[in-house]
């Protein structure tokens, strides 16, 4: 069994309260951190500790913390990025269900080494039974001291809020969330400046991922150097995967980063392997902006290596032959699933989440979902295949957020490993309307039924 | 969106607007447009939709334009800006749910409700819609019910017909 930081307890009867949370040994860090540490310490630890961003992009949360401009008499913020929509992804859901001190724990520790006197945790609207959750906690906590006025007598107050969205995907992205949590639509901002320097009412500002925040609490108690002995290279410590899709057990796992991809699919301690017997078709790794991988390159590098679920490892070979850690929203694909269709319904995503601002993601999107909606039904033509290359590297670099690249992304991974499945729509228009096009030559002949001719 | 001379006028009430006051207070002095979206899905929970009229008193409440609150409602694809069933289905249709079903889900819901996506049945009491990921993609398909959004996970056509069963008789 591999080591567990966040869901040690998770199986507990009652850690959703802070009795039973407190005797697992929970708010440790808060008391560790408000009497015996500086905030600058804490910063110290969580940079040694080697964490890198749990919300999708990595980068290193304790560098993000370093940049926060202090100046006098001006308030600072952190806040919680809890908006999680990435399609495939669904473990801060998990993580606020079952153990909602954890996040709370890890807000208290955070916004103390940041200054931050008021702190917000924007829960993605749908969320609303995680909303109560959180409400309930976050008053629990208040009432025995660990919010609020003076904590712990050591003269650091803080309020802690939780704040609901509306539905939207955009919100996820940090300038958009801020601006939505000022009540206006969340159009992503111009960076610079970036929310360190002027963020959340201009203030500057921190804003983390769910996981990344109730992480500081393992690394605050052992140490950042004791945290950052486990994992591989530079993807330190454990990293939660949202495995969905055609798995035997799908469900949220907290691994130990650098755990080979084929050990996660296959073992029972993780998925179990795929569904119903059969075979994998392709995967995409870090939800769904990442690129798709057919299972070949899914299981091992372009050298034959074994592929790790790591962020160097993942994004091995470039998008040639790499993907990315993304999000950790795992979705796995069996043989009788349409990399067509599917590819469809990601792009009808985020043609109905683009915020409109940026010309090329707000028409592009919609085009690229008509033209693969053309093609799925039986209706497209050999040029389409090459338009919709054209239209996404044509969005991809040219809007003011990363929601073009990640409608970019999914149609040229998807073009670039299975274009022949593509085509095989085109010439067979009726054919492609009754039966898929099954796996052909993408899976590792790992398993070991054989491989099906097409009828 | 409804015309707004086929709505009715709009009078929060007193425990809405002590809501109201208790999710302003969470804001910074002079930062109280914050409020904006929670005050939205307070008015949502009480009238089940946010007519024109109740953003018009929002605006007020808030002291900002009835255009600021116009195009956040019209932004975010959670308010609903026309009457819905008592209870509003909403079915994930996006990647990882479909692949375990979600479309058929949908299918069955309009078969078994008798009206198309976004529709009211007769009796006031249903409306279903299809939505974008809504963060459970491995217990899939599911559905959420509004205003109080309940959540269902790991739907069958069974379990879609017992739970209508059960909210009709509710």
């Amino acid at each position: 069994m591999s080591r567990k930081l966040l869901l040690e307890h998770i199986n507990v009867p009652g850690i959703n309260t802070l009795d039973v949370y407190r005797q697992k040994g929970g708010y440790r860090a808060v008391e560790k951190a408000l009497k015996t540490l500086t905030p600058e310490e804490i910063v110290e630890e969580v940079k040694k500790s080697g964490l890198r961003g749990r919300g999708g992009a990595g980068f290193p949360t304790g560098m993000k913390w370093s940049f926060l401009a202090k100046p006098e008499g001006v308030a600072r913020y952190l806040v919680c990025n809890a908006d999680e929509s990435e399609p495939g992804t669904f473990k801060d859901r998990y993580l606020m269900t079952y153990i909602p001190h954890a996040l709370i724990e890890g807000m208290i520790v955070s916004s103390f080494a940041l200054g931050a006197k008021v702190s917000y945790i924007y829960v993605r609207g749908e969320m609303m039974p995680q909303i109560r959750i959180l409400e309930k906690a976050i008053a629990e906590a208040k009432a025995a001291g660990w919010l609020g006025k003076n904590i712990l007598g050591t003269g650091y107050d803080l309020e802690l809020y939780v704040q609901p969205g509306g539905g939207a995907y955009i919100c996820g992205e940090e300038t958009a969330l801020l601006e939505s949590l000022e009540g206006k639509r969340g159009n992503p901002r111009i960076k610079p400046p970036f929310p360190a320097i002027a963020g959340l009412y201009g203030c500057p500002t921190v804003v983390n991922n769910v996981e990344s925040i109730a992480a500081v609490v393992p690394i605050i108690n052992d140490g950042g150097e004791e945290y950052a002995k486990i994992g591989i290279g530079r993807s330190t410590g454990t990293k939660l995967i949202s495995a969905s899709g055609n798995l035997v057990k799908p469900g949220v796992y907290e691994i130990e980063l650098g755990l080979p991809v084929e050990e996660f699919i296959y073992s029972d301690e993780y998925c179990g392997g795929i569904a119903n017997g059969k075979r994998l078709k392709a995967t995409v790794a870090g939800g769904s902006s990442v690129p798709v991988l057919p299972a070949n390159l899914t299981l091992k590098l372009a050298n034959g290596e074994p592929r790790l679920m790591s962020y160097e490892s993942l994004s091995e070979g470039g998008f040639a032959t790499g993907t990315m850690m993304g999000s950790g929203g795992f979705i796995a694909f069996d043989e009788d699933q349409c990399i067509v269709r599917n590819t469809w319904n990601f792009s009808r995503f985020y043609h109905h989440e683009s915020c409109g601002q940026c010309s090329p993601c707000r028409e592009g999107t919609g085009w690229m979902e008509k033209v693969l909606h053309k093609i799925e039904h039986g209706h497209g033509s050999m040029e389409d295949v090459d338009l919709l290359w054209d239209i996404q590297r044509k969005i991809e670099g040219n809007t003011i957020c990363p929601l073009g690249d990640a409608a970019a992304w999914p149609v040229a991974s998807a073009i670039r490993h299975f274009r022949d499945e593509f085509e095989w729509h085109i010439k067979e228009p009726v054919k492609s309307q009754q039966q898929n096009y099954g796996l052909a030559y993408y899976a590792n002949p790992i398993e070991k039924a054989p491989v099906t001719e097409e009828k | 969106m409804l015309k707004v001379e086929e709505q009715t006028p709009v009078v929060f009430s007193s425990e809405l607007l002590a809501k109201f006051d208790d999710v302003k207070s969470r804001y910074p002095e002079g930062k109280h447009k914050s409020a904006l979206l929670p005050l939205l899905h307070l008015v949502q929970a009480e009238y089940l939709w946010v007519s024109t009229h109740a953003m018009d008193r929002v605006a007020e409440y808030l002291n900002i334009q009835p255009i600021e609150v116009y195009e956040v409602a019209t932004f975010y694809t959670m308010y609903f800006l026309k009457p819905q069933g008592k209870y509003a289905l909403e079915v994930c249709r996006t990647g990882p749910c479909c692949l375990v079903g979600a479309e058929k889900i949908l299918d069955h819901l309009e078969s078994k409700l008798g009206v198309k996506e976004g529709e009211v049945t007769a009796d006031g009491l249903f409306s279903f819609r299809g939505v974008e990921c809504l963060a459970a993609c491995g217990f899939g398909p599911v559905l959420q019910i509004s205003p109080d959004y309940t959540f269902y996970e790991n739907l069958t056509t069974e379990s879609v017909d017992k739970l209508i069963e059960d909210l009709k008789n509710k």
